[in-house]
């Protein structure tokens, strides 16, 4: 059958929605992205990502599955986003939190052990900031706002024809690609979410190459340098639906720990602080679940932009040949 | 057995719900160590979920419910009596028990309990209707001014909060239970390996209380399991009477009547 005589509508504009789009047009199928506000993305949790990919950072909380859908999803970002910037993770530690660091190191792979002439090497702004250092020489990042409409330009070029602020569930489709993250709650009743808080800053004092983690006890940081001054500070990681603003202990923790980094962060200014949650599955690892004529692809928890181009990819060799890979497929009967 | 607030429990392990890397992992953690009291932290943010909540989605609260196991609801982080009273009141309301692990922190690089506000906030919530299981130190005089106030549980630390150094005072830990041989007594926080609760059982303790240590480990399933192991192995030496340390060496066979040395 040729894949031009599928209508597959894709709902939902995050990250996951629009990897679907992009993959699934270039696989040839007759795509239709909607979403439902006027103006994509940025009701998407993925709006306000830290977009990591850091397969082998993440493995320190996750399933081993993400490091595989994260390792598979690597090239395809590469070959989709000429603008993705693969320096690698440097994870950083207090000295008195240097335990946090072995524990890091044992619980994940694909690292070394690096002393403080290496970091300076790396990131010239830390030097002299820290003794010892994990760097994961394989890893990458990007900004998100950039990743969506780059994709979403490459996906209309591919053939997506694009319908928003609308709501409606379509039924002229042959399939529905429901990727709607934590709106589907209405239909995934497992779906839960994990509440994350950002902060967006700017200074031109001081500059990274790659995310820098920064291990602690009780506030855990990363810091994503993006483009033009800016550096994303993430993330909390709070057990609730609220997607109210960024709280008052949060906004202390994230900017706190942001100037314990480096006492030039002090005088960044604050462009942003957002919220939202992240649709996440009991286990927070990501499905697909077959139901009837609709795929659903959810539970991205906080590996949206880490597993995206993989699933994407997933969900197209299904709708080709009716593959389903084990521990991320549900297929309902 | 034993016996909080007049409940009987097999399990003499409590465990926190934090940190977990999912909540499938956790579900599994508490099936594995077969506990039968999870503590739960409430956050401001989760009760205001709760009070807006109209989808019909599965949160977290869901799914700790679901465990079907006592919940013990905690004011963690609060650093004055107001703030741990109104927290214990709104878990109260949300977990529907009158049950209230009481931390009253008074010092935020140890985490340390403020004696003085415990004591306070244990008065308040007792006269409240409260069932308290205080977060204390080994301190007596603090203890029976927790008692006094209506606890019938002491939850004295092992070590900091989240530090898994163990019992740093073994001292004073036993002079606590042999000073209070009827109240239930729980090591509350610090323990960081298996045989740190299987000294604490050794002691005498009651339970032992402890969340980092299983949630953080490579493989915390496994961890919730030999937890529970532990603390039973340490509970049936407490039973047996474990040998007190002696001076000298005393071998377990004799030699007096050896008569004569193994010749080449």
């Amino acid at each position: 059958m040729s894949n031009k005589q599928l209508k597959i509508t894709v709902r939902g504009t995050g990250i996951v929605g629009v990897w679907q789009a992009f993959v699934l047009a270039s696989k040839g199928f007759s795509v239709t992205l909607t979403c439902n506000t006027k103006e994509p993305f940025k009701e998407a949790s993925s709006w306000i990502a830290g977009a990591m990919l850091a397969p082998f950072c993440e493995t320190e909380s996750a399933e081993p599955v993400i490091r595989r859908l994260g390792l598979s999803s690597l090239p395809l970002w590469q070959e989709a986003f000429p603008h993705i910037s693969r320096n690698g993770t440097l994870v950083v530690a207090q000295p008195r939190d240097t335990s946090e660091l072995q524990r890091f190191a044992r619980q994940t792979s694909a690292h070394e052990f690096i002393d403080e002439a290496k970091i300076g090497e790396l990131e010239p702004d830390l030097a002299g900031q820290f003794r010892t250092a994990l760097f994961y020489p394989d890893e990458a990042h990007l900004q998100p706002h950039w990743a969506l409409s780059y994709l979403l330009q490459k996906a209309c070029e591919a053939g997506v024809e694009t319908k928003f602020g609308t709501s409606e569930r379509p039924d002229d489709s042959d399939y529905i690609i429901d990727c709607r993250g934590i709106a589907a709650r209405d239909e995934l009743p497992d779906l839960r979410g994990v509440r994350g808080e950002m902060a967006i800053i700017r200074t031109s004092e001081i500059s990274f190459s790659r995310p820098i983690r920064l291990l602690h006890p009780r506030f855990p940081l990363y810091m994503v340098p993006w483009p033009d001054n800016h550096f994303m500070i993430g993330a909390t990681v709070i057990e609730s639906d609220d997607q109210g603003p960024v709280c008052v202990r949060s906004g202390l923790e994230l900017l706190g720990s942001a100037y314990g980094l480096h006492s030039a962060f002090g005088e960044a200014q604050i462009i942003k602080l957002s919220a939202n949650v992240r649709p996440s599955f009991p286990d927070n690892i990501p499905k697909i679940i077959v139901r009837n004529k609709t795929l659903y692809v959810n539970g991205l928890y906080r590996h949206g932009f880490l597993t995206s181009p993989a699933l994407a990819h997933l969900v197209a060799d299904y709708l080709h040949e009716g593959k389903t890979d084990e521990g991320i497929f549900v297929v309902e009967h | 057995m034993v016996e909080f607030y007049g409940q009987k429990l097999d399990s003499r392990l409590l465990m926190g719900t934090a940190m977990y890397p999912s909540p499938d992992i956790l579900q599994k953690a508490v099936k594995a160590s077969k506990a039968q009291i999870v503590t739960v932290s409430l956050r401001r943010e989760a009760a205001r979920q709760q009070s807006n909540q109209q989808q019909s989605g599965q949160g977290f609260w869901e799914l700790i419910r679901a465990l079907d196991v006592r919940v013990l609801p905690n004011t963690a982080g609060c650093k004055s009596v107001k703030e741990a009273v109104t927290t214990a009141q709104m878990a109260r309301e949300m977990f529907e028990t009158k049950w209230i692990k009481l931390e009253v922190i008074a010092n935020d690089d140890t985490l340390q309990p403020d004696l003085f506000g415990l004591v306070e906030a244990a008065q308040i919530l007792s006269k409240d209707g409260f069932e308290v299981f205080p977060y204390t130190t080994e301190d007596l005089g603090a203890a029976d001014r927790l008692l006094e106030a209506g606890c019938k549980v002491l939850m004295p630390w092992g070590a900091p909060i989240g530090s898994a150094r163990g019992l740093n005072n073994p001292y004073a830990l036993e002079t606590m239970r042999n000073y209070f041989p009827d109240i239930p007594l729980v090591v509350d926080a610090g323990i960081g390996a298996p045989s740190h609760a299987a000294k604490a059982m050794e002691m005498g303790y009651d339970a032992v209380l402890l969340n980092t240590a299983i949630a953080k480990a490579g493989d915390p399933v496994t961890m919730a399991k030999a937890f529970a192991d532990a603390i039973d192995a340490g509970r049936a030496a407490f039973k047996a009477g474990v040998m007190e340390p002696r001076n000298m060496a005393s071998p377990s066979t004799p030699v007096a009547g050896t008569p004569f040395f193994k010749l080449d």
